[in-house]
């Protein structure tokens, strides 16, 4: 109840207009100067609403008609996850063409892989901090231990002696700490000359601020490295001045320098352009931040999961991430947050000083015309080197291209690439090349050999038995006779703007392509998804090959992505076209001429599963017959499994 | 004198400034009018940075999709014979809710807006497939079409932060 001693006495109240304030100016002359206050406040008043008035509606042409945009982008898609960002069109959300196709259980629970990795359920995204120890290969990632979306970010861990037959451990880090308490996020780890772990990675915290952090095993004994101890001492380092509070996370491997100490690099950004900072350490404690980048390019965005690493001029092997040398190139890779592409460069790396260059500045860091890892879906890569084999290994993360309430119904989301292996292509000197690792093989059952001869315009069933669990190894030849007709016939025109994303897919046909194979295809070719090559005849008249993937049949449902993905793939004198495919469900990589061009794409059908999935070698050009060469493998699946003490026992396959 | 002068200066600018950065972004989307009416209907929009505009927005998104959920369970009485189709968005409509809505706000809030984008794209592709569900004979076309505007509205802010 108010007390009546509450309310102040009216009496006390400072009244402005009240005599009592007033000293001794009559009434009449007291009221003037109100009158001007309250008409000059009156008139402010009326000129704010006005000026408001005029600057909201002189915005009010709005870029509306961008609705006649969504046609260019439309072709029965949709405005769906990790679309190239183009600043002139939005990716809008149109209404849906085609079927819409009432997911159930059955075709849901197809989708999952055989032998990529992925854990029993829920989210994943980016590998971390990937090594080989005592006899075990160890595999981190980011993963949501409760949903099947992005969020409450842990780090997965599992094990594997081969890369291929993995092994599901308890997390080995959740975030517990005021520094990691918004996400354990991704990080790298760095063997030290005694041959100890030590491992960087990025805490969201309590405040949501990102910061490196360092972790190591808490005994080195443990060929599991089951648990990890977060240094009392973390963060190591926080976001520098002129850097974002969001624009700090990703630390790499270090290397050693020249002088002995430890590098690190971190990506950024500053306004649009694409930073890597680098960072000197003795102890991984403590850091000198350097004044200048290792590299920077204007307008790629925000650098994520950047790696830097040497690669051998002349030989294939991998090279341990502190070698340097006249024999070695360095590359520069970045996760282009904004196009959810990963792109790579070839350079000169300067020790002394810190910094970079690329061979070829026009395709430099994140430039959209420059080289990618994969032309399909591929983001988050990280790579390390592998001592046990004298390798460096790649790994890629492989989001859904579906709905999310599709991943929500089928429990879970995301797939890892296979492992490839990365060196630079020797024969180019121009581009990397990567093939899915050796002890992939081991999943092999059967072979079955085939050898045809396709004339244009044909479609050839190729009986292999269930067509899911695929390894294709294929050898194209463009009959001689019809690439010497086309070259002599000027009528034959020049395909000077092929590009596989915006020619139209596999359905259009020129003189020397596309042909290659449809893999989860159904009997009838309702669904299909072609992996092929298309060869034009350049200005120069001379060949110029493509490798792509056209997703755009792949399945009826119409609430799924369906882009045709590809790209140039060099081809040398001498060579003949090659190529390689592994089907997997809901997952088909394709490499181009040994790996020089890389595709992976996820596909979701609907009439294509089961027993009725079908392979097929296809002919689309209009003038070459084709013959090729291919075995086609059964997959077996990989069984990864929880760990159980019975894995302790397994033998390592060589 | 001087100092209701001073007063009323900054009162315009801060009006015309916070005019400026609602118009200022909602000039970026596809949906300017739209865009400016979500955010300026917001207590929070006068003062909020881009994040803070693309969280409202998501906002706008959580609440939609609760009111079309409402919407669809009492279609389950009055048309019967739509269950299999209400079904279906009944099921996109959770998913809008529970799953792209926390993915958006977690994402967004801790800078890591590429995962925002998945959320409130997928909101306007579940919309999208809950309306063509009905076959062109939909009885929520109002409320699809407004998910599919307002996901057109966030994504073009989300992407502002990328």
């Amino acid at each position: 109840m108010a007390s009546s001693e509450s309310l102040l006495p009216v009496s006390s109240q400072q009244d402005p207009l009240s005599d009592s304030r007033c000293d001794s100016i009559p009434e009449s002359r007291r009221r003037r100067p109100i009158k001007v206050h309250l008409a000059i406040y009156s008139g402010f008043l009326l000129i704010a609403l006005y000026v408001t008035l005029i600057i909201t509606h002189g915005g009010s042409a709005p870029k509306n008609d961008v609705n006649d945009d969504t046609t260019v982008e439309s072709r029965a898609r949709l405005a769906g996850v990790s679309e190239k960002s183009n600043d002139h069109i939005w990716n809008l959300s149109n209404d849906l063409k085609g079927e819409a196709f009432a997911w159930n259980n059955t075709v849901l629970s197809w989708q999952r892989t055989a032998f990529h990795f992925q854990p029993e359920k829920n989210w994943m995204n980016d590998p971390n901090g990937p090594l080989f120890y005592k006899g075990w290969y160890h595999f981190f990632y980011q993963y949501n231990p409760n949903a099947a979306v992005w969020g409450d970010i842990v780090w997965g861990h599992a094990v594997s002696k081969d890369l291929i037959h993995w092994l599901y451990l308890p997390f080995a880090m959740v975030p517990d700490q005021w520094y990691d308490a918004n996400g354990v996020w991704t990080g790298s780890a760095t063997f030290l000359d005694d041959g100890s772990i030590v491992m960087l990675y990025t805490g969201s915290t309590d405040k949501f601020v990102q910061v490196q952090n360092l972790a190591y095993p808490e005994d080195p004994k443990d060929p599991l490295l089951l648990k990890w101890t977060k240094f009392s001492g973390n963060p190591v380092l926080v976001p520098p001045p002129g850097i974002g509070a969001k624009d700090f996370r990703d630390p790499t491997t270090a290397w050693k320098t020249s002088d002995g100490k430890w590098r690190i690099t971190i990506g950024s950004k500053i306004n649009r352009t694409g930073i890597s900072l680098i960072y000197d350490t003795t102890d991984f404690k403590t850091y000198e931040k350097h004044e200048t980048l290792l590299h920077q390019v204007p307008n790629t965005g925000m650098w994520e999961c950047v790696d830097f690493y040497p690669v051998s001029k002349t030989k294939d092997k991998g090279l341990d991430t502190s070698v340097n040398g006249p024999d070695v190139k360095h590359i520069i890779k970045a996760s282009m947050d904004d196009t959810r592409i990963d792109h790579y460069a070839i350079g000169t790396y300067y020790d002394s000083n810190a910094t970079w260059v690329p061979d070829n500045p026009s395709i430099d860091v994140g430039i959209s015309t420059g080289l990618r890892y994969d032309y399909g879906k591929f983001y988050a890569s990280k790579t390390f080197y592998d001592q046990h084999k004298g390798r460096r290994i790649l790994w890629g993360w492989i989001g859904e291209s579906d709905s999310e309430a599709a991943d929500v119904q089928k429990g879970w989301s995301s797939v890892q690439g296979i492992p490839r292996t990365v060196a630079l292509d020797t024969k180019t000197g121009k581009n990397l090349v990567q093939w899915p690792v050796k002890e992939i093989e081991s999943l092999r059952l059967g072979r079955k050999k085939f050898h045809m001869k396709v004339e244009p315009g044909t479609v050839v069933p190729v009986d292999v038995g269930p067509a899911a669990q695929l390894d294709i190894e294929a050898e194209f030849k463009i009959k001689k006779d019809d690439l010497e007709v086309v070259f002599g016939d000027d009528s034959v025109e020049d395909d000077k703007e092929f590009s596989c994303e915006t020619s139209g897919g596999a359905t259009v046909r020129g003189a020397l392509g596309p042909f290659g194979f449809s893999v989860l295809a159904d009997q009838s070719l309702s669904e299909q998804t072609q992996v092929y090559f298309y060869v034009t005849k350049g200005k120069d008249s001379k060949l110029k090959t493509f490798f792509c993937t056209d997703t755009s049949r792949s399945t009826m449902a119409n609430d799924v992505v369906k882009p045709v993905y590809g790209s140039f793939v060099p081809v040398l004198r001498g060579e003949k076209l090659t190529m390689r495919i592994l089907v997997d469900h809901s997952i088909i990589e394709g490499f181009g001429q040994g790996g020089r061009t890389c595709i992976t794409s996820r596909v979701y059908p609907t009439k294509a599963i089961y027993g009725a999935t079908r392979l097929f070698l296809f002919n689309n050009a209009i003038d070459a017959t084709i013959t090729a060469s291919f075995k086609v493998w059964q997959m077996n699946s990989a069984f990864i499994h929880p760990f159980s003490a019975d894995d302790l026992g397994v033998p390592s396959s060589t | 004198m001087k100092m209701v002068v001073v007063m009323m200066i900054m009162m315009v600018m801060a009006m015309v400034s916070e005019a400026n950065m609602i118009e200022q972004t909602c000039k970026e989307t596809p949906d300017f009018n739209l865009c400016v009416s979500l955010l300026d209907s917001d207590p929070r929009g006068s003062s909020a940075d881009t994040s803070g505009l693309a969280l409202i927005l998501v906002d706008k998104i959580k609440g939609l999709a609760t009111k079309t959920l409402k919407e669809i369970n009492t279609l389950y009485k009055k048309r019967p014979e739509l269950k299999q189709a209400l079904d279906e968005c009944s099921r996109r409509y959770n998913t809008i809710l529970k799953a792209d809505v926390p993915e958006a706000i977690e994402a967004i809030s801790k800078g890591v807006p590429k995962f925002g984008e998945d959320g409130v794209i997928d909101a306007g592709v579940e919309a999208a497939v809950c309306e063509g569900d009905f076959k062109g004979k939909s009885p929520l076309t109002s409320l699809t079409k407004s998910m599919q505007k307002v996901s057109n509205v966030a994504r073009a802010i989300v992407r502002m932060l990328l």
